[in-house]
């Protein structure tokens, strides 16, 4: 059965590509081989259980995490190769990182967290302020814009989250379960602004979850399974066979 | 739930008379409403007419003499067909995707030709198929409900259609992860 589940988007470039990738935690391998393409403005969802292995291959996959071993490769250069400043400078002009929760400085506003990555590329603090302030009216938080992660709920501190993680204008978004800690509307609130602003910027965007409903809002779906990524229909249910060996 | 090719499913495994087949039936879906006597009876019949089951005679086992049907060559193609057909994606399939993994179990059990000139049914891989299809739909759902400008009796509804197919979902991959003791229960039982 070909389904869309088993290719991207027609005609979209590789825009980071792993292969073979295995990270170990101790005596734990959270990733065993694990290949994966994100292609150009793609929203592509990573579901797996719990223990799978999701987690790392996001922070791999966006330089957080140097692999073992294997590749993860962007704009033609190896992240494991790249010294820690130049892999600095990509990870904040690049990629933005959306986790569960926990991300905001608690000290900052809502206005302040989301121009803080504007500042530190350079920017001018009064163009700074202005911009994430556009971004808080697009993601609905406009009205929390002076106030700090403690003063806001759940969903508004994850659309605050996301505003952050997409002002720079990245070419590639990694959300970890950006909905995990919220109740169903603010969950669906979250991803519809999310989907509908890397849409229209054309930002990639890796979604790790193990929620089949936030699963539906991505192009297409691959599994993680024993640290090993499965793609097309085969790819997502794990049997008891799989799990013994693994 | 087609209870026509669960009996056929059923008569897999050899020939039985309707009163096994009931208490197998009962005994393979607990949550399912007990078939009806005549419901068996009058199913059998319909099989044979259609040429996917067969009389093999008449055996009393030391009780009442009772009939012994038996799957045909044609019934086992037309099961293996079924057993593989993807469910439309729709609220509240699971019954029917439960008889089929069930169904592929007994069919797998029968050994080679239990699906003759047919697809061999492979539960597992079924689960796998039909999750995606279940996704394909979810996506398209996703998809209708956050189109800019849709109205709320439209989000409702597939919010509605959502957590009945996500609810399918959790329950197909649970019943993978635990697919090798469904089949001991099922072999053994």
């Amino acid at each position: 059965m070909n389904t869309p589940t088993e290719q991207p988007l027609s005609g979209a470039g590789v825009l980071i590509s792993a292969r073979g990738l295995r990270k170990s935690y101790g005596r734990t391998e959270a990733l065993r081989g694990a290949s994966l393409d994100l292609h150009e403005g793609e929203i592509l969802a990573v579901t797996g259980t719990s223990g799978s292995g999701k987690s790392t291959l996001l922070h791999c996959l966006s330089g957080i995490v140097r692999p073992d071993e294997g590749a993860v490769t962007y704009g033609g250069e190896e992240l494991g190769l790249l010294p820690e400043q130049r892999l600095s400078e990509l990870r904040r002009r690049d990629f933005g990182v959306v986790f569960q929760f926990g991300q905001l400085i608690p000290e900052l506003t809502a206005l302040d967290n989301v121009a803080l990555p504007l500042l530190l590329a350079g920017a001018r603090r009064g163009h700074a302020h202005r911009t994430a302030g556009e971004w808080l009216e697009r993601f609905g938080v406009r009205g929390q814009a002076d106030l700090r992660p403690g003063g806001m709920s759940g969903g508004q501190s994850q659309r605050v989250a996301l505003a952050r993680a997409l002002v720079t204008g990245p070419r590639a978004v990694f959300a970890d379960e950006p909905t995990g800690a919220l109740d169903t509307l603010a969950g669906e609130q979250v991803m519809t602004a999310l989907v509908h602003t890397a849409r229209e910027a054309g930002t990639a965007v890796l979604l790790i979850t193990h929620d089949a409903q936030i699963a539906a809002y991505a192009d297409r779906e691959v599994g993680l399974r024993d640290g090993v990524v499965h793609s097309g229909p085969a790819a997502v249910l794990g049997q008891e066979a799989a799990r013994r060996e693994g | 739930m087609s209870t026509r090719h669960v009996l056929l499913g059923l008569l897999a495994a050899g020939p039985s008379h309707g009163y096994e087949l009931k208490r197998q039936y009962d005994a393979r879906f607990p949550q399912a409403r007990p078939l009806a006597y005549g419901q068996v009876y009058t199913t059998l019949q319909r099989l044979v007419r259609d040429g996917l089951a067969a009389v093999e005679g008449t055996g009393s086992d030391g009780g009442p003499e009772r009939t012994l049907y038996r799957s045909t060559a044609e019934g086992s193609h037309e099961l293996g067909r079924w057993a593989q057909e993807i469910t439309a994606p729709a609220p509240f399939v699971t019954n029917e995707i439960f008889a089929k993994v069930v169904v592929s179990i007994l069919v797998a059990a029968a050994g080679p030709g239990g699906a003759q000139d047919g697809p061999e049914p492979d539960a597992a891989a079924h689960l796998r198929a039909q999750r995606a299809a279940h996704m394909e739909r979810m996506r398209e759902l996703t998809a209708l409900k956050t189109t800019p400008g849709a109205d709320l009796s439209t989000v409702l509804a597939a919010d509605y259609a959502l957590a009945h197919l996500d609810a399918d979902v959790r329950w197909m991959t649970t019943t993978t992860a635990r697919i090798d003791t469904l089949t001991a229960e099922v072999n053994g039982s």
